[in-house]
């Protein structure tokens, strides 16, 4: 009885979690050249299965994430009649880019213990990692922060942006901003059920300059005297050249 | 067009920045200050970051005063001498100026600094000169012609040590004054992230009585020096100065400024300097505003040093 039990439990537990997603994304590299403007990247995909799919709702959340930098969040505050930065809190890393795009309403597909858990909306990804107070309020700070690069477009929640068809195909355009910054951009997937995750997948987009970016970012890093001696050349040069142009243009 | 910027990492319009260098441009050849005190604050404004748009305004400011005084130099109109005792006080100033900025920098007050800088800089030449020049136009007015001026007035200037003669500016003065006034402009230059001409120039008119035709040569070819050591120690300590904005800055500064040094000689000396002043004291004003007027956020968010 106990051995049928058991077998029955190996057969359908996983059955029921049989759900796995096999994606796709329409790049996974990033150059940007001199004359970038913000890039398109769609991802796409399917859920796959063993076994006809439960009753409950099926749910599909796609994250990016760019690389994370430390932060100096200030407060102004008036000192003698003027605004000052008085008060201050580091965030030891933070995202440059965080985009959520999701099936249905957040708060509707996702559990607060789930996402506790994944960390998945970008309060939570913050919160993760260590907050070094320097003043009372450090959790005004933090929503000072999302406030601002939400305004920035760097913080993104994008709400019934999954398209998903037939509880299987799902597909979401993420638009990369102009003002990318380097690095490794991590993109999560996820298929929720019921509010918890029952399948997740972690894909990387890399984002590099190219060309004459690279070649002007890697000089003013690794010969920073050349580099500063050939932009004084460059400056002395094209101001004589205009000199000199306008004097032939005269005569 | 939009144009990435590998250093600043933000993407802006080439013909914006096109326009904003011609615009400075202009302004610089007609009244001969570098543009740095209008470029710096144009460029935080479009959204380039802080540290990038004072190291690259350097790097802009050393073309617009090669075309500049390669024009005066033609005229005669550059003090070598002048200029050489200036520089040497200059890149001593320069040096406290950038040990003092990083001080502020360590106390987080380096903004404020920056800006207090502008508004009590710029708003009391700008104050000075308006009110000098507007007394000398309504005199020339009021009497129908130039006002006779002595060659000469003896001051307690006069009376100090070390004087050298001053052969391009007709001058017989001690070197202290012009030596402090080049350490202040180099001083001011580290801090402001300006050349310092529009100190310089109202400082040898009125300070050191040098004969207008050699002030503005003299004033460029000081801030060569001054914003070209500048860059240098920009480009080495903080990897800030973005060559590919500077270009572009320098593109349309170089044909504004020649522009701008046509249209400087039809215009009278007097309305020229009232002109320098009254745009002096709008960038003041604009800067103090800032200051005073309760801002929409509070809070600002700024790439953290790494420990």
């Amino acid at each position: 009885m106990i051995r049928a039990l058991a077998l029955f439990l190996a057969l359908a537990l996983p059955a029921a979690a049989q759900e796995t997603i096999v994606a796709g994304m329409s790049q996974n590299r990033v150059s940007i050249t001199a004359d970038f403007d913000g890039s398109e990247i769609i991802v796409y995909g399917a859920v796959r299965r063993d076994a006809p799919p439960p009753e409950s709702r099926l749910d599909v959340i796609v994250t990016i994430e760019g690389p994370a930098t430390p932060l100096m969040v200030r407060r102004k505050d008036r000192v003698w009649g003027i605004w000052v930065n008085n008060a201050s809190v580091a965030v030891d890393s933070a995202p440059s880019f965080y985009a959520v795009a999701t099936t249905g309403q957040l708060h509707d597909i996702l559990s607060a213990t789930e996402n506790l858990r994944q960390g998945i909306t970008i309060d939570r990804v913050i919160r993760a990692v260590g907050i070094t107070t320097e003043a009372d309020a450090s959790e005004a700070f933090v929503e000072a922060m999302l406030r601002v690069r939400t305004g920035e477009g760097r913080y993104r929640l994008m709400e019934n942006r999954v398209q998903l068809t037939e509880q299987t195909l799902f597909r979401t355009d993420v638009v990369l901003p102009a003002n990318l910054t380097e690095g490794i951009y991590k993109v999560r997937l996820f298929l929720l059920r019921e509010g918890k995750v029952v399948a997740s997948q972690e894909r990387q987009i890399g984002v590099r300059k190219a060309g004459l970016e690279r070649l002007i970012y890697n000089m003013a890093r690794e010969q920073p005297l050349l580099y500063g001696l050939v932009s004084l050349v460059l400056a002395a040069l094209s101001g004589w050249a205009a000199s000199a142009a306008f004097r032939l243009f005269r005569a | 067009m939009q144009l990435y910027l590998p250093i600043a990492e933000v993407s802006v319009n080439a013909f914006l920045i096109l326009g904003l260098g011609g615009i400075v441009g202009f302004l610089s050849g007609m009244f001969g200050v570098g543009g740095g005190f209008l470029i710096t604050p144009l460029l935080f404004f479009i959204g380039v970051p802080p540290a990038v748009a004072v190291a690259t305004g350097a790097n802009q400011v050393v073309a617009s005063s090669v075309s500049g005084v390669l024009a005066q130099l033609r005229r005669k109109g550059v003090d070598f001498q002048m200029g050489t005792v200036m520089l040497l006080a200059g890149f001593v100033g320069s040096a406290i100026g950038v040990w003092v900025f990083a001080w502020m920098t360590r106390l987080g007050q380096v903004d404020l600094f920056v800006q207090l800088s502008y508004v009590f800089f710029l708003g009391l030449i700008g104050a000075m000169m308006f009110q000098e020049s507007l007394r000398s136009l309504l005199r020339s007015r009021k009497a129908g012609g130039a006002p006779i001026r002595r060659a000469h007035v003896h001051s307690w200037v006069h009376g100090l040590p070390f004087k050298m003669k001053f052969r391009a500016s007709g001058l017989y003065i001690s070197v202290i004054p012009p030596a402090l006034i080049g350490a202040a402009v180099g001083f001011l230059a580290a801090i402001m992230g300006v050349g310092g001409g529009f100190i310089l120039v109202p400082a040898m008119i009125y300070l050191l009585g040098m004969p207008t035709k050699v002030v503005i040569g003299t004033s460029l070819f000081q801030i060569i020096f001054v914003s070209a050591f500048t860059t240098i120690m920009h480009a080495v300590s903080s990897q800030t100065v973005d060559m590919m904005l500077a270009m572009l800055l320098i593109l349309g500064g170089v044909v504004g400024a020649q522009i701008g040094t046509r249209v400087g000689v039809r215009l009278k000396a007097e309305q020229l300097r009232i002109l320098l002043s009254l745009l002096v004291l709008t960038v003041s004003i604009r800067i103090a505003a800032d200051l005073l007027v309760t801002p929409a956020e509070l809070y600002s968010v700024a790439p953290g040093a790494l420990p």
